[in-house]
């Protein structure tokens, strides 16, 4: 492993000019299968970054590797000045700065809404019932469905419940939200629903790192778009400079698929 | 599904669905003369069901033998008439539900059963599911138990019974004694135990301390008033009743740890556990009561013995830890990957991921194999026969010893039959109950 005993002292000194998010040489292997190559990638407070590429790409395992559901071999990753190793509480940290949104919602479908949003707080965090519960109503108006606080998930639709996944994250006050293709697994009507509340938070300032092929929503929110294949970052660029100037091939063949229909 | 493209405005009319598609007869028609094949079959069975049901009720209901003969020879009537001979459950009942347990003090299993059935009931029902609960088992089984036992209860037994029960009652009243001792800060005993643990273990080792030194005073006690039966005269309803649900009780806690230790991630635990699960699995139930019975006392040290029911209570354990152990597993498997990964990016710990996120549903989906082995538990129990404890269905064979009622087997086995089937079928119902109850994901 290549860690150091530094990162971890940032930690008091992180400013607000440094990256909160530093992955640097980062590679990955499943097996014999190499997923992730040399990935370079420095996010600012407040950055809104959108990671797109063919199916395959490796967009995915590169998020998943900030909260470390995924486990890098090679390379250091540091969020907020904590550095992701082999240290359980330092992934702990890190676990309660990140939140994550899946393709698949992935709500708890023996809890209701109001406990899927407060288990965490409670058991995590240790904040009193009435708080988090408070949070959690908080939370659940700004994605538009107090009402629902007391079904299940199952009860609900797809955009209601990807709602309801970006409310339970929020509830924990992550530093860096990270969306992994929430609207794939969304009906066409539902998708916009979904977009709305995720647009509405990048205006707050919110650090994002958004893996979607939602093209609107990356020309109107994103600072950067992250364009990668075959486990590479192919190309880097603003939004309007990526859409209507990409440098490599494949980045242009890919958004004339993306774009020409 | 309807038109989602057609207008929003007027839906098209519905109409009625024609004659025969809805209804009793319809569902005659359809499922039992659904073509020549069929209707025939539904006769055959059907008269099979109707030869079946009728022999069965003609011997006990309408050749049903109530009247008894002169003392002494009880059974002559019938021993002469075709029929269920009632005076014989009359007579050896007791013997049946409770084996070799004295006659004259079989109130007490009886009390204890009644006791024991009513805190199932009271299990079954979801509002109960507190820890007051549990609290509430632990009074039952001390009462079942000094019910069972009676004698004299010493120093030591109501000493240990109440150092047991202390932690129940604290989680049930929280509240109690918070007041009496505030933790004192800075104490590093305390600081790490808890002030209630810490005086806990404080008692706990003067009490073991004052037993080494003067036993008589620990063995000192108290007469319940009741004659003394040791547990080698227990059997009949109360034996398979205690060695099932205390079988079950312990067993299912072991299994779910043995289940998550087959899927854990450190090797050495896994191995332990794959090999335990397999190991139990490879020999039968016999064999591993033979083990307990017969084999395990031979590696005891000289002196030291263990009471026969709990090495069969044991074995038991042991037995249907391993099966509920692959019965949880399969719960396990149907959790899909995307809960533990939600559960890990909130930041929740491995205890604290299973026992609130993935636990619950693994139970939830595996009630019904879950429930499969207890009622295939329970009847196991009737094995410790081999091992000489007198159980149910042993009781009806004690019964059948009796000189006067020789060769009654079809009305002993049907009694204890129906008892068996009473216990396992309500188990069956209330699993199903409890099925739709937990079923509140419509998806995932």
């Amino acid at each position: 492993m290549t860690s150091s005993p530094t990162a971890r002292t940032a930690t008091s000194t992180a400013s607000d000019a440094e990256p909160v998010v530093t992955v640097q040489g980062v590679n990955k292997w499943y097996g014999e299968f190499h997923v992730l190559k040399d990935i370079d990638l420095f996010v600012d407070r407040g950055e809104k970054i959108v990671i797109c590429g063919p199916s395959g790409s490796g967009k995915s395992t590169m998020i998943r590797c900030i909260n470390k559901l995924e486990e890098h071999q090679e390379g250091r990753i540091i969020v907020d000045g904590v550095e992701l190793n082999n240290d359980i509480k330092n992934i702990d940290q890190v676990r309660r700065d990140v939140g994550m949104v899946f393709q698949s919602f992935n709500l708890f479908p023996h809890l209701t809404v109001m406990d899927n949003l407060t288990l965490s707080p409670i058991w995590v965090k240790k904040t009193p019932k009435r708080e988090a519960e408070e949070t959690a109503m908080y939370f659940l108006e700004r994605v538009k469905i107090p009402e629902q606080a007391h079904k299940y998930p199952g009860q609900l639709s797809g955009g209601q419940q990807q709602r309801v996944a970006i409310a339970r994250s929020l509830c924990m006050r992550p530093k860096i939200m990270l969306f992994d293709e929430p609207t794939s697994a969304l009906d066409p009507e539902m998708i916009k629903e979904v977009l709305d509340v995720m647009v509405e938070l990048a205006e707050e300032g919110m650090t994002m790192l958004c893996v979607t092929h939602e093209m609107g929503f990356a020309r109107r929110v994103a600072n950067r778009v992250i364009f990668m294949d075959f486990g590479a970052i192919v190309e880097q660029a603003e939004p309007e400079e990526f859409f209507n100037n990409p440098k490599s091939e494949r980045a242009k063949l890919f958004l004339s698929q993306v774009l020409g229909h | 599904m309807t038109d989602q493209t057609a207008g929003a405005a007027t839906p098209p009319p519905s109409r009625p669905p024609p004659g025969l598609s809805v209804g009793p007869l319809a569902w005659i028609k359809h499922n039992l003369f659904n073509s020549v094949l069929s209707s025939i079959g539904t006769l055959v069975v059907g008269a099979v069901i109707v030869w079946l049901v009728w022999t069965v009720f003609d011997w006990i209901v309408l050749n049903g033998i109530w009247e008894a003969g002169p003392e002494g020879e009880e059974s002559a009537t019938c021993r002469q008439q075709y029929g269920y001979c009632f005076p014989f459950l009359q007579d050896m009942w007791g013997t049946i539900l409770f084996g070799t347990y004295p006659g004259s003090e079989r109130w007490r299993p009886a009390m204890a059963v009644l006791l024991i059935i009513l805190m199932l009931v009271m299990s079954a029902l979801r509002v109960n599911w507190r820890p007051h609960l549990l609290l509430a088992w632990y009074v039952a089984a001390v009462l079942a138990g000094i019910l069972m036992f009676g004698g004299v209860l010493s120093l030591a037994t109501i000493f240990w019974i109440v150092m047991l029960g202390a932690p129940l009652v604290r989680r049930v009243m929280p509240e109690l004694g918070s007041g009496v001792g505030q933790e004192i800060p800075g104490n590093p005993v305390t600081d790490r135990l808890g002030l209630f643990w810490t005086v806990w273990l404080a008692l706990a080792a003067l009490f073991v301390a004052v037993d080494l030194l003067a036993p008589a005073v620990t063995g000192a006690g108290f007469d319940t008033g009741l004659r003394y039966v040791p547990n080698t005269q227990w059997g009949g309803l109360p034996l398979t009743l205690g060695l099932s649900l205390i079988g079950c009780g312990v067993a299912f806690p072991l299994g779910i740890l043995l289940a998550l230790g087959r899927r854990s991630n450190m090797p050495a635990i896994r191995v332990i556990c794959v090999v335990y699960i397999e190991f139990i699995r490879g020999v039968p139930l016999i064999t591993i009561l033979f083990m307990a019975s017969v084999l395990f006392p031979l590696f005891l040290p000289e002196g030291v013995t263990i009471d026969k029911l709990l090495r069969a209570q044991v074995g038991l354990i042991l037995f249907a830890a391993a099966y509920l152990a692959e019965v949880v597993r399969g719960g396990l498997q149907a959790i899909p990957k995307g809960q533990y990964e939600a559960a890990d990016s909130l930041g929740l710990t491995y205890w604290q991921k299973t026992r609130l996120i993935i636990l619950p549903q693994a139970l939830r989906i595996s009630i019904p194999p879950l429930v499969n082995t207890f009622i295939g538990f329970f009847k196991d129990t009737s094995l410790v026969i081999i091992i000489g404890l007198f159980d149910l269905l042993n009781g009806g064979r004690i019964a059948l010893t009796e000189p006067i009622w020789r060769g009654f087997y079809p009305e002993s086995y049907t009694f204890v039959a129906l008892i068996y089937f009473a216990f396992c079928f309500s188990l069956s119902k209330y699993s199903q109950w409890l099925e739709g109850q937990m079923n509140t994901g419509h998806s995932r």
